[in-house]
């Protein structure tokens, strides 16, 4: 470490909040779907997210170490979480080889590449899942199908509710909501329930580790979009519980847009940036070549962030306003 | 000043006049070749100049293609159709499908296309691999009804993670084979060649090889 | 000589048009997705530049300061369109994989700033070495990247396989891809030079 003594702005009081203090607590938040997970997919979503941490780990120790030369970052448990967000983003049965892939582009390319945490433009999981999406398009869309009877093991694919948006909406009408909000129609490890992500979001709003703004402008924007078109045209492609219960969406609103680093700093920004990954996400969804919009959309707006938050400046205590 | 730029101008002018004489004649042959290449991968031995004896046959939708009509001495053995389709992921995709005389598709080349590289693009060769027959149209017979991916209800495999680029494709291949019917009913109102009968026979064996 | 060689390596390392200038970046990202384009596409900018830096070096004081900009881009547009009508008639295969980037070696800035910042100041000789070693260090690059590309992407080098096509991450040939290789090539590019000041 360097030897060096640091002056830093204010605040200089502590609260106690350290990284490796949210990032647990984040890791807490993902327990809900990990389990829904586990029951949806049993053995294969402990191997992936396992792998997936275990590869993140290692390809940051070894970068941290060999190439970059520093004392290797492993303690602050950041390499933990995005290697199970990415595990979350992908389908049950993924060949290892390609998750491996996807670990070393996240750790590797998004973030070391940048100069590790808090440097980092994108947010790794979801630039290594869109490496993953656009490089493999076909391993990572071959969902497992998850009927409740022990055909989860078998790796059938099946459509999701977003691919069936796309191709056949007239078979979104058949759709058993309460089943989406549980959990039981495919898709990535973690997206299965948008209940279990919810119990994350609360959880984490209890802890104090986000704020809400972030995670509810992102829902609210979707599904006032999606209302919108819905009361224009009553199409089943447009309802609006069917965008908030389906795909990602959960997952990426609550888990990955509100990343530290790559989101905006003021309440304002906040705003802001939700608004757009909500609009994003259904434009890309409804219009777009792609089922799936959120993973896009997130990284779009991770790309504004700096941009938003020059915007977003609060005004300097004490600083002269002139008069024109 | 005027005067030097426009030296200049009358130099180069000069210049790339002399360059286009020069080349005209072997970009046209180029072009004339790969038309060529295109029409002989896909239909059978020919001796006649399909390029020559082409003509256009309209497709019923206020459009026409060109279609090159292959003979072996003075009998028909198969039709070059240019075709197009422009729902594909880039727009447009243009293809040469081959058929022999029983409605079976022998080959095809696509001519040009903007598909994504090692997705779309896959469709110069996922189509007519031999060795794997869900996803070959080599052979199939079009009289049958048109080909669509199995994902539409048809028996086509689609290019992996390209439905698009293989609807479009397949959409180019029917297209081809509309404009085929027509033009062999009207090769074929005068001549005696093959009956009913003897056609019907043909296409079953081309099923049964198919499958 | 020692002084054309020395504009010749300046060229190719000093200077290197991509990875120290970054210039020319349209086609540098657009047209190398396989190694076999990055470098035609660097031959034909190589040919462009040497025939344009000849010609400008050898009319500069014939062609007015007024109307020197101009007068470079006819000059240069015409080895272009020579060049487009070369490839056409005796390689159109890879004429049509570079497509429209060929008639646009008119707009890349490697050609008009070497005609202003070289050809149109230095002797002829001098802008020659000049040409072929900008145009070098363009190639080297553009097939550097290509090569980079087509291995990652595709697991082939000029089209020879090094690892079975289905282990290749497509990202890398898709547009993507030549922003983050292009980027790592850089990084490498100048930490290599920097280690030999």
């Amino acid at each position: 470490m360097e030897q060096k003594l640091i002056v830093s702005p204010s605040p200089h009081i502590h609260s106690g909040d350290t990284i490796q203090k949210n990032m647990v607590a984040v890791l807490i938040a993902l327990i809900p779907a990990f389990l829904v997970a586990l029951y949806t997919f049993r053995l294969d979503a402990l191997l992936i997210t396992a792998l997936s941490v275990l590869f993140c780990v290692g390809f940051e120790y070894l970068i941290v170490r060999f190439v970059m030369k520093k004392e290797p970052t492993i303690p602050d448990g950041s390499a933990i979480i995005t290697g199970v967000l990415l595990a979350f983003n992908v389908p049950a049965g993924l060949p290892v080889w390609i998750l491996a892939l996807g670990c070393l582009f996240a750790i590797g390319v998004v973030k070391l590449s940048f100069g590790g945490l808090g440097n980092n433009i994108f947010n790794p999981a979801i630039a290594g899942r869109i490496f993953l999406l656009i490089s493999f398009p076909a391993q990572m869309t071959s969902w497992p199908a998850t009927a409740i009877a022990d055909t989860a093991t078998d790796a059938v694919s099946s459509a999701t509710v977003l691919g069936l948006l796309k191709q056949s909406p007239e078979a979104l009408e058949a759709l058993p909501l309460q089943q989406m909000f549980l959990g039981l129609e495919p898709g990535s490890l973690g997206e299965m329930s948008a209940a279990a992500l919810l119990l994350g979001l609360i959880f984490l709003l209890w802890k104090k580790v986000i704020t809400w703004h972030i995670p509810v402008t992102i829902l609210g924007t979707v599904a006032l979009f999606t209302g919108i078109l819905f009361l224009i045209d009553p199409l089943p492609q447009y309802n609006p519980l069917i965008h908030l219960f389906s795909g990602g969406l959960m997952l990426g609103a609550i888990f990955m847009a509100t990343d530290y680093v790559t989101s905006p700093l003021t309440k304002k920004g906040m705003i802001i940036y939700g608004v757009g990954i909500g609009f994003v996400t259904v434009a890309i969804r409804l219009w777009g070549a792609y089922p799936e919009g959120i993973s896009f959309a997130i990284l779009l707006m991770n790309a504004f962030t700096p941009l938003i938050n020059s915007y977003t400046t609060p005004k300097r205590f004490g600083e002269v306003v002139k008069n024109g | 000043m005027f005067l030097s730029l426009s030296l200049i101008c009358l130099t180069v002018a000069l210049l790339l006049a002399q360059v286009n004489k020069m080349t005209a004649t072997p970009i046209a042959e180029a072009k004339a070749m790969k038309l060529q290449n295109a029409i002989r991968e896909v239909v059978p031995a020919f001796d006649n100049d399909p390029v020559a004896e082409a003509f256009r046959m309209a497709d019923g939708s206020g459009d026409s293609l060109l279609v090159y009509p292959a003979k072996k001495g003075d009998e028909l053995v198969g039709f070059a159709i240019n075709s197009y389709s422009n729902n594909g992921f880039n727009g447009k995709i243009q293809i040469m499908v081959g058929f022999d005389m029983e409605h079976r598709i022998i080959n095809y080349a696509v001519l040009q296309h903007a598909e994504t590289p090692g997705l779309g693009s896959k469709m110069t060769e996922w189509f007519r691999d031999a060795t794997k027959p869900g996803q070959s149209i080599i052979g199939r017979d079009l009289s049958q009804g048109a080909l669509t991916v199995t994902r539409d209800g048809g028996n086509v495999d689609a290019i992996t993670a390209s439905t698009i680029t293989s609807r479009a494709f397949l959409e180019a291949v029917n297209r081809a084979y509309a404009i085929y019917s027509g033009s062999r009913e009207d090769a074929l109102s005068g001549a005696t060649t093959a009956t009913g009968k003897e056609t019907e026979g043909i296409t079953k064996k081309g099923g049964e090889h198919n499958e | 000589m020692n002084k054309q060689l020395k504009i010749l390596i300046n060229g190719i390392i000093k200077e290197n048009p991509i990875f120290v200038l970054l210039l020319g970046m349209c086609p540098t990202l657009a047209t190398t997705s396989s190694a076999i384009n990055g470098m035609s596409m660097g031959l034909a900018t190589m040919f462009v530049l040497i025939s344009s830096n000849t010609v400008i070096s050898l009319l500069k004081n014939v062609i007015p300061d007024l109307v020197r900009i101009p007068s470079f881009i006819v000059v240069i547009a015409t080895f272009v369109t020579i060049i487009e009508m070369l490839m056409n008639a005796y390689v159109p295969a890879l004429a049509e994989s570079l497509g429209i980037f060929i008639p646009l070696i008119v707009v890349n800035c490697i050609v008009l700033g070497r005609a202003e910042s070289f050809a149109s100041k230095n002797g002829v000789l001098s802008s020659i070495f000049d040409g072929v070693g900008i145009g070098l260090g363009f190639t080297l690059a553009l097939t550097l990247l290509g090569a980079s590309r087509e291995l990652l992407g595709t697991g082939k080098i000029f089209s020879q396989t090094i690892y079975p096509e289905q282990y290749g991450s497509l990202l890398f040939v898709l547009a993507p891809g030549a922003f983050i290789v292009l980027g790592f090539l850089i990084a490498i590019f100048n930490k290599l030079q920097h280690k030999k000041a």
